[in-house]
Parts: C-alpha cells; structure tokens; sequence
C-alpha cells in the first residue's frame, strides 16, 4: 500500500519536474528571481547601512559606485540601495504570507464546501459569490482603516482576507470530483472520518492545483501591497516597500528620476519573473489544462 | 431572459445592503476617532463635537439613522471637510472621475479591438508576437508605474504635455490620464480578442463559411468578429472594476480631484462618513455595470437561456 502510493507520488512531482525542465525561459525567469531573492536578502547586511540611517553628507545624489551608494539616495540621505532591498524583502514577504493566508482559507473552505455538498455546500458558495461581487479593494481599504496602519499583520491579513475567493472555487471544483471518486468512496466504506478524509484523501490529491496556483497568486499579492502602500494605506514610512519607494520616487522624479526607476525597475522584475514561473509551474503540474 | 433581468435586479439592493452594513460595522469600530489627530481637545469640546456629529448615541440607532440617511441620497457631514456634506463632495468629484472612466473605456477598446483583431489574422507573424509582447507588457505594469513614467517622458523630458492637473477638463490634461487607466485595458482586451477569435475560427461553422467559398474578409467580420467579441462583452463588467481601481492611482498620481482621491484622503484620515459614502457609490457603479455587462451577454449569446 504504502509503497505503492509513494511511487506514484514520486511520480507526479517527477513529470511535473520533468515538464518544467523542458521550459528555457522559466528557468531564466526562477534564476532571475531566485538571485533577486537572495540579493534582497543578504543585500542590506553588506553594506551595513540601515534602511532609515540618514546621511547628511550625501543628500539625494545620483547612484555611483565611489562612496557606497550603488542606487543614490533620497532627499532625507537614506541609501536607495538598502531600502530598496528592503523594499523588495517586505513586499516580498507580505506577498507569501498573503498568499498563504488565502490559501488557508480558501482551501479549507472550497475543500468542506465540496465534500459536504448539498446545502452548506450551495451556502458557502452562495457567500463566496456575494463576497466576489463587492469590489475586493473597497474591503482591503475598509480593513486597512480599522486598523493602525503600518502594521504589516494587518495588512497580509487584510490582502489574504480577499484573496481566498478564487481558489475557494477551484478547489471546491476538485473536490466534488475526488468525492465522488472510488478510492474516496473506498475509504468511506472502510469508516474514515470526513477531517481525516480531507486530511489524508482529498488534500494530498489537491497538491498540485495548490502550488500551481500559489505561485500565481504570490505576483498579485505583491501587486496588491505595493498599490496600497503607493496610495499610503499599506506600509508605513520609514519601512520601506516598493510601493512606497515609488511613491516617494514619482514626487522627486523631476530632479531625481533614478529614485523612480530603480524600485520601479525592481517591482516589475519581480512580477515578470514569478508569473512566468507560475504560468510554467501550472502547466507542469497541471497538464489538462495548459492550454488556457 | 426578463426573469433573470428581474432576478438579478432583484438581488442588487441585498448586495447594496451588504456592502452599507459592512462599511459600517468596520469603519465604526475602527480605534481612532475623526477629532484624535488635532492637538487634545477639552473632554466638553470634545463632547459637544461628538455630540452634534451624533457620535454619542447607541450604535444601532446611528446605523438607523445612517440607513435611512443612504436611501434618501444623504451620507452625512464630512468629518474632515468641515462645513461639506459627503453628498456635495460626491457630486463635486464624480464627473471628474465618470469622464475619466469612461474615456479610458473608449480608448481602451478602440485600441484594443483593432490590435486584437490583427494579431489573429497575422497569427505567429512578427507583428502578432510584438503585439502581444507588448499585450504581456501591458498587463503586467501596474497603473502606479506607467504614470509617472508617462509623466516623466512625455511631461518632464520632453515637455508635450502637462505633468498634472485638471483645469476643467481641458483635453491636454485628460491624454496622460487616460493612457495610464486605459493602458493595462487595453493590453487585456487584445489579449482577449486575439485569443477568442483564434479559438473561433477554429470552429465547424466557419469551417463551412470557408467551404462555400467566402473571402478571408467576410468570414471574420461578419461570421467569427460577432462570436469572438462576446468574452469582451462578459469582461467589461470586471473592467469597470478595474477603471473604478485604477482611478484611485491615476487620480493620486496626476493630483486630479476626483472620487478615487477622495476615497484615498478619507481613509488617510478616517472620514468615516465619507469613506463609507464614497464605498456606496463607488459599489453601486461596479454593481451596475456588471449587470449591465451581464445582461448584455445574455441578450448577445442566444446559446443562454436563462432560467426559461
């Protein structure tokens, strides 16, 4: 039994792995992405500069390599180089642990909702319908007020809180299908319990819609925190984070357009380079439906 | 048809309902009142500002009062904007934002169809893949980067066009804008177009257009063009969505004084009436242009029936 399982999970991930190796620009795009990562983590520990240290002997200079600030700095002498490494870690993290928040939810609620089926299936979903039509920002913007701003829990929680919706429907989708599918059925019979069911059953079975779609989902947290830390509801000066850089960069673009571009630079790489691993993940591990 | 007409029509006010209730629940139970930011006030001032802003009676009864208040069009005094009610702050600031809008909504198609439509018919040549490179692009560049590099070439470098403003909606003012909201919509609906006209003329009826010996030109316009369009009709719901969104950054970015600005002070400095009333309108305009959007498709694509 158990050896039998494990071979064939070796072997979805193996094909999987099989398939992605097969794609050139999505190895680029996760190299790229994988050395920005690790830049903005390690970055701000080379220069031993903090993200809000001023210097008032270099205030808003250009980026050059003599003195030490590779990116210039801002009108308050802060180092661009750090704070955006910074930057690109905050919206980094808050972009993951958004997306896990959401997961979270979203699984848990598509997966009962699919397996209970009948009513508390049509009412979960009823919900998750009503909760689509609201426009998703005026939420985050209304969650974002509530609380103190600049805290950063609040605000993954606040983008999470909104992103469940979709994978709540994908995965109630697969999981009316594994319901109704012999081994589950099989398992019923031998007297599983519904949690340990999801739990052992249905879960494991929802691996690869859920990696596909998390990574996809990552971008679009970004996306997300950095438009509300643009508009000032997201993160909080001195933290920086790419949507605040750019904010401060589009103010002083006139005189200084490196303190737009440069974060601005950043953010799109970072976008690029995980929906063009999300879109290669997706087909890899989900080859039905590679060609939407 | 009429019946899912009237049902979705129906459901509206419960949405509407949904959306008052929720804003305020959560924007009154925010910590931090309007009067905290000024230097601290005398506990009688304090009061009686409370007071005549009705902020010291039982919860239920303000959301009564406010309920009542919604359906007759009045949201309240501004509590920031002290001598403006929310209501003349909405009518100030919506056409700003409706031209805007509706603008980009018109841009973005007229572009976005024809590039679309092109890009099918050119389908692996060298314009289809800078079409769609440049589709790719579009997409993925948030509104909050294009502007203000937008501005800062068009404005800053090369001096064609103002940086920010309104000015009464003199058209010079309006171009940088729109672009920057029509932009990633545009890209969308190219996208959309191509991919959806691809996929029909793949299909048996067209096959047979074909086969009866109709030139190139005529089986798209008149057989594939009316079938293809029909994911762009469905997606102008979501765009709206997405205009009413992206107002909030063009509107930030080009200091134009809109709803979307407004939004963004207000909840900036926990206005709680207006916040609340610019949710409500801006809820309803989404809510609308989905049905609007929805029906459309329905009366469009004769394969839905609703509920007949």
């Amino acid at each position: 039994m158990e050896v039998e399982g494990s071979i064939s999970a070796g072997g979805f991930w193996w094909q999987a792995g099989w398939r992605l190796r097969r794609k050139p620009r999505a190895l680029i795009a996760g190299a790229v992405l994988l050395v920005v990562v690790l830049v903005a983590m390690l970055g701000p520990h080379l220069t031993a500069v903090r993200y809000d240290a001023l210097d008032w002997n270099a205030l808003a200079v250009p980026p050059q390599w003599s003195d030490g600030h590779w990116f210039g700095t801002d009108r308050l002498g802060r180092d661009l180089f750090v704070r955006t490494m910074v930057g690109v870690r905050i919206s980094f993290l808050i972009g993951v642990l958004a997306s896990a928040v959401s997961l979270v939810i979203g699984v848990l609620w598509g997966m009962v909702a699919g397996y209970s089926g009948g009513r508390t299936d049509e009412f979960m979903m009823r919900a998750v319908d009503v909760l689509y039509s609201l426009p998703y920002l005026f939420v985050v913007i209304i969650l974002t007020t509530l609380f103190a701003r600049g805290s950063l829990v609040v605000l993954f929680v606040a983008i999470g809180a909104v992103g469940w919706l979709t994978i709540a429907r994908i995965v109630r989708g697969q999981t009316l299908i594994l319901a109704r599918s012999e081994f589950v059925e099989a398992a019923r019979v031998i007297g599983v319990a519904p949690a340990a069911m999801l739990w052992r059953h249905i879960l494991p079975n929802l691996s690869g819609t859920i990696v596909a779609y998390a990574t996809l989902a990552i971008p679009q947290m970004i996306l997300f925190e950095s438009f509300l830390s643009f508009l000032g509801l997201g993160v909080q000066e001195p933290l920086p984070s790419l949507g605040n850089l750019i904010n401060d960069g589009a103010r002083e673009m006139q005189s200084a357009a490196w303190m737009l571009l440069l974060p601005a630079g950043f953010l799109l790489l970072l976008l690029l380079c995980l929906s063009v691993v999300g879109d290669a993940l997706r087909d890899a591990l989900d080859p039905r439906d590679s060609a939407a | 048809m009429l019946a899912y007409a009237a049902r979705r029509l129906a459901a509206l006010p419960i949405t509407l309902f949904i959306i008052v209730t929720l804003a305020f629940a959560v924007v009154r139970s925010a910590p931090g009142g309007p009067f905290d930011a000024e230097q601290s006030l005398p506990p009688q001032v304090k009061a009686n500002l409370e007071r005549a802003y009705g902020l010291d009676q039982p919860l239920a009864l303000q959301y009564a009062r406010y309920l009542r208040g919604v359906v007759h069009g009045d949201f309240g005094p501004s509590l920031r904007y002290r001598d403006l009610s929310v209501r003349e702050l909405i009518v100030q600031g919506l056409p700003v934002s409706l031209t805007l809008g509706f603008c980009a909504l018109i841009v973005a198609l007229a572009v976005g169809l024809p590039l679309g439509i092109l890009a099918a018919r050119r389908r692996g040549s060298a314009l289809d893949h800078g079409i769609m490179g440049l589709a790719v692009l579009g997409v993925a560049l948030p509104s909050f980067v294009i502007g203000p590099v937008l501005v800062l070439v068009f404005g800053l470098l090369l001096h064609w066009l103002p940086v920010a403003g309104w000015q009464g909606g003199n058209p010079t003012y309006l171009i940088l804008p729109v672009i920057t909201l029509a932009l990633p919509l545009l890209a969308y609906i190219a996208r959309l177009v191509r991919g959806s006209l691809l996929e029909v003329l793949q299909s048996d009826y067209i096959r047979a257009a074909r086969a009866r010996g109709l030139g190139d030109a005529r089986v798209i316009w008149r057989h594939a063009l009316p079938a293809a369009l029909l994911p762009v009709v469905s997606y102008l719901g979501p765009a709206t969505a997405y205009v009413v969104t992206g107002s909030l950054v063009v509107e930030t970015v080009f200091a134009l004084p809109g709803t979307g600005r407004y939004l963004v002070d207000a909840a900036i400095n926990r206005d709680y009436t207006l916040v609340m009333g610019m949710v409500i309108v801006y809820g309803l305009i989404t809510l609308l242009c989905n049905l609007a959007a929805d029906l459309a498709y329905g009366w469009l694509d004769p394969r839905i029936g609703h509920g007949s």
